[in-house]
């Protein structure tokens, strides 16, 4: 499993490089001046200007620009955000853990909602119960989630009156401290959730549906093991694998959603960073959450494989 | 069959057997299509809605951009059937100009995604060896590109300089279109590659290559026909995958310029406006819903209809 493992992360590394050559062609290609607001400005001379890009190597060829922000990527200095002059990577640890518990949280939301959902559908397919499940599955990502996040807050937060509209400080100190931050997070997850939880119920009813007409499931019948039994230890892990590939498959429209509903719900999180950051022309933190969220996509890709292996043994000793 | 001279009494029951047996694939398609009775229903309300977004404007000639202070911010009436906007323009009138953009863009951006996806896989499929697997990895990164951040940033960089080269409407139109689509050919890329691998294998290519067809035929006339029904229905989710993403750029406000009102766009400027105007969320949210719901039960439906393997 180890050997697995290894093997996995030193596949990642070069996507890793790809996706960085790709966002810096990108920033590189593009016009627009982070010295812009400098020239403008009549009290700054020409030559301070000149010297500022020198400095900050802005005169460089590309690729020397490339290999120098990658070096310094590497050991750790993420740059210095030219809007609110922090350092990104101080920046960046702020607000990460604020998304990573809410993606979290809708994954798990999913996988409540799908398992069962799925698993029971498959197990009858074409009754009342599939019917209304399918259907509803189709209408769950059919609905963008910047479209039910607003539904939501007009449901919840203006004719209920509920939970709170937008994410705010929280004040309250002790119980009343995470019951507060529980209530502002409720409708994100749910938002997120919701979508995830309705691709992912296809999936599995899909997977499930194929697995339970094999053989061994037959087998594992007339040995007069219980329904439960069966289709719990026969047919749901083998009919996971699948699952777990097509997951892992849709996590960049994952954060593309995570971004959104930050959006929505005014979350302080990396998502609402990188579009203030983009409208402020911060270039350096632009590229670092860009970056960040690459790695996640690569960092779930991994956790994947690592349900491979757990699921089925044989592919780790492949 | 009236003039023709049979050539023997016998081979007449023969022969009208096989005539009855002899549907066209396209007829055999549409028969199981119309057993998917949501699809069907799906055909009927999106050419309703495809209907009202290019004749519609044409019979409600309110413009879209006429200011009316005096009528800010109201509830459906029967002089704006879906309210007005903060400025009080006819949303109406907004909505049906917008809808012609955002399905124009959905359909735009799915022919560029499977033109790039066909193209890429049936390189990666007919060669073998090293050109397959730069192909193939070039593909696979594109899978782990962190899609939205980039649509975002692309955008933003070069929104500017296409502005100025085409216009705003077309230049933004052009980026969105080559960006969304940029990002969406690679499940097509390799559904085609997946198909060429199994079908350069068979008999028919074998008889064609032996009867001396050059690559190029065999892959145009022989293995692309036979390799099109899970692009056709990939296609399809990308026109709702598209519509999309070009709401999600016009609501994050890095889309269509405010005066260009595509469903998404309206639904950016509703938003701050919810608590007392909540009929401006709610049409455009329920247009790009409706709209984005039929087209995938569509894609569902030709599933059915040509795909025989059913995947999923």
């Amino acid at each position: 499993m180890a050997h697995y493992l290894a093997r996995r992360l030193i596949i990642a590394i070069p996507s890793l490089l790809g996706i960085s050559i790709v966002l810096f062609t990108v920033l590189a290609l593009a016009p627009g001046d982070p010295f812009e607001e400098l020239a403008s400005n009549p009290a700054v001379p020409p030559e301070v200007r000149a010297s500022l890009r020198a400095q900050f190597g802005l005169d460089d060829p590309i690729y020397a620009r490339y290999l120098h922000w990658l070096l310094a990527m590497l050991q750790g200095d993420w740059g210095f955000s030219f809007a609110s002059r922090v350092n990104t990577d101080t920046l960046i640890l702020q607000r990460l853990p604020t998304t990573l518990f809410v993606i979290g949280s809708a994954q798990v939301l999913a996988l409540i909602i799908a398992l069962p959902v799925g698993v029971y559908a498959a197990t009858r397919p074409y009754s009342v119960f599939d019917q209304i499940a399918n259907t509803l599955a189709f209408v769950g990502f059919s609905l963008p989630t910047f479209f039910t996040g607003l539904l939501f807050i007009l449901v919840f937060s203006i004719y209920l009156d509920w939970l709170p509209f937008v994410y705010s400080d929280v004040t309250a100190t002790g119980w009343r401290w995470y019951w507060e931050h529980i209530r502002q997070a409720l409708m994100p997850i749910a938002v997120l959730g919701l979508f995830q939880g309705a691709s992912m119920t296809r999936y599995v009813r899909s997977s499930v549906l194929d697995m339970i007409r094999l053989d061994h499931v037959t087998t594992a019948r007339s040995k007069g093991l219980a329904e439960g039994t069966v289709v719990v230890k026969h047919v749901v892990r083998n009919a996971m694998i699948p699952v777990v590939t097509l997951v892992a498959l849709q996590m960049p429209i994952v954060f593309g959603g995570a971004i959104v509903t930050e959006q929505i719900f005014r979350i302080p999180g990396i998502g609402s960073l990188l579009i203030s950051a983009i409208l402020a022309n911060d270039t350096p933190v632009i590229m670092a959450v860009t970056f960040v969220f690459a790695c996640l996509v690569i960092l779930f890709n991994l956790i994947a494989d690592v349900l491979y292996g757990w699921l089925d043994p044989r592919i780790a000793y492949r | 069959m009236a003039g023709s001279t049979l050539a023997s009494p016998i081979a007449s029951p023969q022969v009208r057997a096989a005539q009855r047996k002899h549907v066209s694939p396209w007829r055999e398609a549409w028969r199981r299509f119309r057993r998917h009775r949501l699809a069907v229903a799906s055909v009927v309300i999106l050419g309703l809605m495809v209907l009202l977004v290019v004749i519609g404007p044409l019979v409600w000639q309110v413009p879209i951009n006429e200011i009316d202070f005096s009528a800010k911010l109201q509830g459906p009436s029967w002089q704006h059937p879906l309210g007005t906007d903060d400025l009080g323009q006819d949303l109406l009138a907004r909505m049906l100009y917008g809808g012609r953009i955002s399905l124009a863009v959905g359909l735009a951006a799915m022919l560029v995604a499977i033109v790039v996806g066909v193209v890429v896989g049936a390189v990666a499929g007919i060669s073998r060896g090293s050109v397959d697997a730069a192909l193939m990895w070039l593909t696979d990164l594109f899978l782990s590109l962190p899609q939205l951040p980039l649509l975002l940033l692309i955008i933003y960089l070069f929104r500017d300089q296409l502005k100025d080269v085409a216009g705003p409407e077309i230049g933004m139109f052009i980026l969105i279109v080559i960006v969304i689509g940029g990002f969406r050919w690679m499940p097509v890329a390799r559904l085609v590659r997946a198909q060429f691998f199994s079908l350069r294998e068979k008999e028919f290519v074998e008889a064609a290559r032996a009867l001396g067809a050059s690559t190029p035929r065999l892959v145009i006339r022989h293995i692309l026909p036979n390799a099109l029904g899970p692009v056709i229905v990939a296609g399809t989710i990308d026109v709702a995958a598209a519509i999309i993403a070009e709401s999600t750029l016009s609501f994050l406000g890095l889309g269509f310029p405010p005066d260009i009102p595509t469903w998404g766009r309206i639904l950016f400027d509703a938003k701050d406006n919810i608590d007392f105007a909540p009929h401006w969320v709610l049409a455009p949210g329920v247009a790009i819903f409706l709209a984005v719901l039929t087209i995938n039960f569509i894609g569902d439906g030709l599933r059915d209809a040509l795909d025989p393997r059913k995947v999923m």
